[in-house]
C-alpha cells in the first residue's frame, strides 16, 4: 500500500493526549489545518489587514484581491460557469438556512419539499422550519438498511407539486456516497430545484458543480482543511437572482435611502456585513495546499485505509458495522456489542485515540437503526496506517475493559 | 451518620490505589454494573435528563430529614460516575446537598466527566440534584 505521508505539515497532530501520541479519527467533524494555513492568517493579519470591498487605499485592495482570489480559486475548483455563483458564507448550515429562508417567498401551501432520511440535522432542521412557515410539506426518500437510499422509489415521491429537493452528497453519519446525479435529473425532470450539502464531500471527492448540473451546493472550509466559520453556497445565477436577500446590512446594497433600498449584484446581495476575511483567506491556502497533494491522490489514500481498517475492525467480533452501502467515503460508523458508544468513546480517548460517538447530528437515522448512537472513525489525507493500527489496539483493549 | 466529609474522604482514599488509568476504569465501571437498577416506574421522561452522548435519569424522594436519590444511565461509565455522586449525597439534609460542590471528583481525577462538552447529562444531574435540595428545605417531615 503505497501512502500519503502529510503528518509534518500539521504541527496539532504532534502532540501527547492523556500520555499517549494522539491519533486524530474524527476529521469529519473538522480536519486540521496545514501549517501553510496558519501562516497565511498570521501572515494576513501581520501584513494586509483591512475591510474589503470598500477602502480607496493600498491594505483595502490588497485585502480585496486576495479575498477575491479566494472565490475565483472555488469558483474553478468546482467548475462554476461564474464566479458571482459563488457566496461565502458562515459554513453548510448557513447555506442551507440562506436558501430555505429565501424560498419561504416563494413556496405556496401544498408545495412539496423533499428531504432524505439521511440527512445531517444542518440540512433537515431549515427545511422543517420553511415547511412549518410556508405550509409546505415535507416528503422523505427513505434509507434503506445499508444506509443507501432507497432511489427506487424516488419517482413516485416526485410530482409537479415538488418545489425542493435536498439531500447530501456523503452522509457524514455513515459515509454512504449518493447517487447524486441521478437523483438530480429525476428532480429536474418535474422542474424541482436541488440543494446538495457538500459538507463531507469536498474533502474526500472532485466535485464538478456544472457536470452535475446541481442548482444548489454547499461545503465548509473547517472540513477541508481551511478555518471554521467560513463557507460556500453555490448557485445558478438563475435561482440566485430569484431568492431574496437573507439578511440586510453593509456590503449587499446598490443605494439607501431611508424607507427603501435596493440590493446589490450577486454575489454581493447574500454576503451583508464585513465578512470572515481571514477565513476565506485562510481557506485559500488550504485549497492550494489540497490542489498540491491532490484530490485524486487523497481519494485513493483514504479508500485504501478505509478498506485496511474496516478488515481490521470485521475480525473483532463485537463490533457491528452500520451503513454497508457500495459506494462510500472516509467514514467507518460501527458499535460494541452490548457496549454504549459513549463508553467506547471515553476509554479510546483515554489511550489518545479521538473519535466521535453519538448521533452524529443525525438522530433520525440512529432512530431507524434503534440505536443511541454509533462510534464514528473518519479519515483525511493525513491519517496513517499507523493511526489505524493504533486504535484498533486501543479498541481491543476497550472491549476487554468494557467487559 | 456519616458526614459528607467522610464519604469524600472514602472514596478519595478508594482511588488513591489505582497508579494506572485502566485500574481507575475497571473501577469505575464496576460501580456502575453494581449501582442498583432504577425501578421503571421512576424512569420517567420527566425524570430524564437528555444529554447529547448519554442519559441520565433522576429520581429524588424525601424520607424524614433526608433525601433518597435513584439514578440511572444507558452508559456504563456514565453509571459509574452516578454510584459515586450518590453515595456522597445518599440520605443527607436537604440543607448540606442543596450547596453541595462535589469537589472531590477532581480529587480522584474524574473531573472531565463533569464538563460541558462531555453532554453525558451529569453537568445537569449534579445542578439537578442541588435543586432537588433547595426544594425539599423546609419541608422536611
Ligand atoms: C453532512 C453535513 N452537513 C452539514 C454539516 C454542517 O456543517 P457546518 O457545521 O460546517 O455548518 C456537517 C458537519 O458536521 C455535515 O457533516
Amino acid at each position: 500500500m503505497k501512502q500519503l505521508n502529510l503528518k509534518h505539515d500539521f504541527p496539532i497532530l504532534d502532540q501527547k493526549i492523556n500520555g499517549k501520541p494522539l491519533v486524530y479519527l474524527d476529521s469529519a467533524a473538522t480536519t486540521q489545518k496545514p501549517q501553510v494555513v496558519i501562516d497565511t492568517i498570521v501572515e494576513y493579519y501581520k501584513s494586509s489587514n483591512s475591510n474589503v470591498h470598500r477602502g480607496v487605499h493600498s491594505l483595502s485592495e490588497r485585502a480585496t484581491d486576495s479575498f477575491e482570489a479566494v472565490r475565483s480559486a472555488l469558483c474553478q475548483y468546482i467548475n462554476a460557469a461564474h464566479e458571482y455563483e459563488i457566496i461565502f458564507t458562515k459554513g453548510t448550515t448557513d447555506s442551507v438556512n440562506l436558501v430555505a429562508h429565501g424560498f419561504r417567498s416563494l413556496l405556496n401551501p401544498g408545495d412539496e419539499i423533499i428531504v432524505s432520511e439521511l440527512e445531517h440535522h444542518s440540512n433537515l432542521v431549515p427545511w422543517q422550519m420553511l415547511a412549518q412557515v410556508s405550509g409546505a410539506k415535507l416528503v422523505f426518500i427513505p434509507m434503506l438498511e445499508s444506509g443507501e437510499l432507497d432511489i427506487s422509489i424516488l419517482d413516485s415521491l416526485l410530482n409537479s407539486r415538488t418545489k425542493i429537493v435536498a439531500f447530501n452528497h456523503i452522509s457524514n453519519a455513515l459515509g454512504t456516497v449518493n447517487p447524486v446525479k441521478k437523483i438530480i435529473s429525476a428532480a429536474h425532470a418535474v422542474g424541482a430545484c436541488v440543494f446538495v450539502d457538500g459538507a463531507q464531500a469536498f474533502p474526500h471527492m472532485a466535485i464538478n458543480v456544472q457536470e452535475l448540473d446541481v442548482d444548489f451546493y454547499a461545503g465548509s472550509a473547517h472540513k477541508m482543511y481551511g478555518p471554521s466559520g467560513i463557507g460556500l453556497l453555490y448557485g445558478k445565477s438563475e435561482w440566485l437572482e430569484k431568492l431574496p436577500p437573507y439578511q440586510g446590512g453593509g456590503e449587499m446594497i446598490a443605494e439607501v435611502k431611508l424607507k427603501e433600498s435596493t440590493y446589490a449584484g450577486l454575489p454581493h446581495k447574500f454576503e451583508a456585513g464585513t465578512p470572515n476575511i481571514e477565513g476565506v483567506i485562510g481557506w485559500g491556502a488550504a485549497l492550494k495546499w489540497l490542489e498540491g497533494i491532490g484530490i485524486e491522490n487523497i481519494k485513493k489514500h483514504e479508500d485504501d485505509l478505509l478498506i485496511y481498517a474496516r478488515g481490521l475492525l470485521s475480525e473483532i467480533p463485537d463490533v457491528i458495522f452500520y451503513g454497508s452501502a457500495k459506494d462510500r467515503a472516509a467514514v467507518i460508523s460501527f458499535g460494541i456489542k452490548g457496549s454504549h458508544p459513549y463508553d467506547v468513546g471515553v476509554l479510546l480517548d483515554q489511550m489518545g485515540i479521538a473519535v466521535r460517538t453519538g448521533h452524529h447530528c443525525a438522530q433520525p437515522i440512529m432512530t431507524s437503526f434503534k440505536i443511541p448512537g454509533t462510534v464514528r472513525i473518519s479519515l483525511a489525507a493525513y491519517t496513517s496506517k499507523d493511526d489505524i493500527d493504533m486504535f484498533i489496539v486501543a479498541l481491543k483493549k476497550t472491549i476487554l475493559i468494557l467487559n | 451518620m456519616e458526614t459528607i466529609g467522610d464519604r469524600e474522604e472514602d472514596i478519595i482514599e478508594e482511588f488513591s490505589f489505582f497508579d494506572d488509568w485502566m485500574d481507575k476504569y475497571t473501577h469505575l465501571i464496576s460501580l456502575g454494573k453494581e449501582l442498583e437498577q432504577m425501578i421503571p416506574e421512576n424512569k420517567t421522561s420527566e425524570n430524564q435528563i437528555k444529554g447529547c452522548q448519554s442519559q441520565v435519569w433522576l429520581n429524588a424522594e424525601l424520607t424524614e430529614n433526608s433525601i433518597l436519590f435513584q439514578a440511572d444511565s444507558d452508559a456504563i461509565i456514565t453509571r459509574g460516575m452516578i454510584a459515586l455522586l450518590l453515595r456522597v449525597v445518599q440520605g443527607q439534609t436537604p440543607e448540606k446537598i442543596a450547596s453541595y460542590d462535589f469537589n472531590f471528583i477532581e480529587k480522584i481525577g474524574l473531573t472531565t466527566h463533569l464538563s460541558p462538552s462531555r453532554a453525558n447529562g451529569l453537568v445537569s444531574m449534579v445542578k439537578q440534584i442541588r435543586l432537588y435540595g433547595v426544594a425539599f428545605q423546609g419541608k422536611t417531615k
